[in-house]
């Protein structure tokens, strides 16, 4: 298709782009303003990496990153797990009793607002904690089945539509060749919905490494994750380790995004030479 | 899809069971514990709140069921307030995302498959990089000495800084900034789908272009801007580190009046009965949004 975009779309797409970049770009280049006053530059001592210096030396910031690394990685494999199944069942079971409830229960998430989740999920860890004693006080655990309540939707979402997205006459042959349901699964829908359970489970990642709502609802004493760390030091004013954190986390996260696009096109070229 | 229905008999019910029960216990049932909490009585005890159901002298259960939470939630008009606020927040920024979201995602659709799969990345970037963060840059840009002044008073539009930060004006701009990937990966997802060859028949037959817009192009979205819609308004509603760090202490917004209940006044049965509020409020909503995305699934198939 040619391109038919009026000077009008083009100088929007332009100022929302500058919109959606302006932000962005001004933290990675106040990461390396020499001044305290953040804003105003400093061009004497400019540009600088004290500030990387000063965050990598802040025992607070590295221990609560070493907490959220942690929560993030077992909720991601978590969440792709309760993602997949949840995405498998609503693409390729037509029916079955309970499929309304589920599409629902993985949709809601979504939209839902964070307070909302985040206190149903804390008073139901004090409540199970007085009936059946278990969890036994909040921390690291409850945090990490708090993440993945919420971020299993998102998993779920992504697997089903790559599912939904590539017929079933592979999975048919294969079955018609003998090969059974599992079989068929773990040899041909799997290899198939990887670049997607990949994506679910950076996805999954991401919204764990982020979330502060969910967190400090669900954690307990000692177990204050990045943004909670970050939240309580934003709250007093701006920061110049913050810049430097937000240009670290925008360098891995277009590093990420760039690599698996680029894998993900491969792989779907791959795809459709079978 | 003859094959599918063996499975049904020995590993479907398997497969979906584990993440149902796991959505049963840790999103469903939390919600009747909401609920349950929002009708009993602040007490200073931990847990913060009496139990519903007390042994009475004569070995029988009573249920004490209290509505003062919510009697107080409609007397006080702090609460009231604070709810017509969120919702007229949450529905102007949805509509300012429309306003900025649409050209866009009209743009990315109608380029060249290359320009179209980098513009969507730049659009991805922002929505995979941390809200908190993105959040506190504003703070950078918005404050009394932050950059937009300093370039303001640098060329001599102003003498004095503006005051934006901790305003109603910072909030709306750090929620239309946030949810705005929300807004347009939906409706690109729609746009894309859809037969340009249409546009160019009715201008064949001496539509404008804005007519062609309008009657052909704006029609066939719909269901991309409603899918888009509800994902910035139903979060957006209650929504609190944005107000939080932009809005200033008198910003009324009800998801950060059920964290200040709950994390500052510990009034947990109070906060549980807000959550309620706002939940009954969002459902129709959250139902409305199921509908139109499997509306779009039947119609992508």
């Amino acid at each position: 298709m040619n391109e038919r975009r009026s000077f009008f779309v083009i100088t929007c797409l332009a100022f929302g782009f500058a919109f959606l970049y302006i932000p962005i770009l001004s933290m990675v280049v106040f990461s390396f303003n020499a001044s305290k006053l953040v804003t105003v530059w400093d061009s004497v001592n400019s540009p600088t990496l004290k500030w990387y210096h000063v965050l990598f030396s802040n025992e607070e910031i590295l221990d609560a990153a070493w907490i959220s690394l942690r929560v993030a990685v077992v909720n991601a494999s978590g969440a792709v797990v309760l993602g997949t199944l949840a995405g498998f069942g609503l693409a390729r079971f037509e029916q079955f009793r309970g499929r309304f409830t589920l599409n629902a229960m993985t949709t809601a998430p979504l939209v839902m607002p964070e307070v909302i989740t985040g206190l149903s999920l804390l008073l139901l860890f004090v409540a199970l904690e007085e009936t059946i004693g278990w969890p036994a006080g909040r921390g690291i655990t409850t945090m990490t089945i708090g993440h993945m309540t919420f971020s299993m939707a998102y998993a779920t979402v992504v697997v089903q539509s790559r599912l939904a997205s590539f017929d079933t006459a592979l999975e048919e042959a294969a079955m018609d060749l003998g090969a059974r349901p599992l079989k068929v699964f773990f040899v041909i829908t799997l290899p198939i919905i990887f670049p997607a359970i990949l994506s679910g489970w950076l996805l999954a990642f991401t919204l764990s490494w982020d979330d502060l709502v969910i967190s400090s609802f669900t954690s307990g004493p000692g177990s204050s994750t990045l943004p909670m760390v970050v939240f309580s030091k934003v709250r007093l004013g701006v920061s110049p380790e913050i810049n430097v954190l937000a240009t670290l986390t925008i360098g891995v996260v277009t590093l990420m995004i760039v690599g698996v696009s680029l894998w993900m096109a491969r792989a779907n070229r791959l795809a459709k030479a079978i | 899809m003859g094959f599918l229905k063996k499975i049904v008999v020995s590993g479907r019910g398997l497969v979906v069971a584990l993440p149902y029960l796991w959505l049963l216990l840790f999103f469903v049932a939390p919600f009747l514990i909401v609920l349950k909490i929002s009708f009993s009585d602040v007490d200073l005890a931990i847990p913060p709140y009496k139990p519903l159901l007390e042994w009475t002298a004569k070995n029988a259960v009573a249920v004490k069921l209290n509505f003062n939470n919510y009697a107080f939630l409609f007397t006080d008009e702090l609460y009231l307030k604070a709810f017509i606020n969120s919702i007229k927040v949450a529905l102007v920024s949805t509509v300012l995302c429309l306003l900025i979201g649409y050209p866009m995602a009209y743009g990315i659709a109608r380029s060249r498959p290359v320009t179209r799969n980098i513009l969507l990345l730049l659009v991805i970037l922002p929505f995979w990089t941390s809200l908190l963060l993105r959040v506190y840059a504003w703070i950078g840009l918005l404050k009394a000495n932050g950059v937009i002044n300093n370039i303001l008073m640098s060329v001599g539009l102003i003498h004095e800084p503006l005051v934006m930060l901790y305003t109603q004006f910072a909030m709306y701009v750090g929620i239309v900034y946030s949810y705005l990937p929300f807004f347009i990966l939906p409706l690109y997802a729609n746009l894309e789908k859809m037969d340009w060859q249409l546009l160019e028949a009715a201008q064949d037959l001496g539509c404008k272009p804005y007519q062609a817009f309008y009657k052909i192009t704006l029609p066939l979205s719909r269901n991309g801007i409603l899918a888009g819609s509800m994902l910035v308004f139903i979060p957006a509603v209650g929504e609190f580190v944005i107000p939080a760090l932009l809005g200033g202490p008198n910003a009324l917004m009800i998801g950060r009046i059920l964290w200040d209940e709950f994390f500052s006044n510990r009034a947990w049965p109070v906060a549980s009965a807000v959550a309620i509020l706002m939940l009954i409020m969002l459902v129709p909503f959250m139902m409305w949004y199921q509908s139109v995305q499997a509306r779009e699934s039947a119609g992508s198939r």
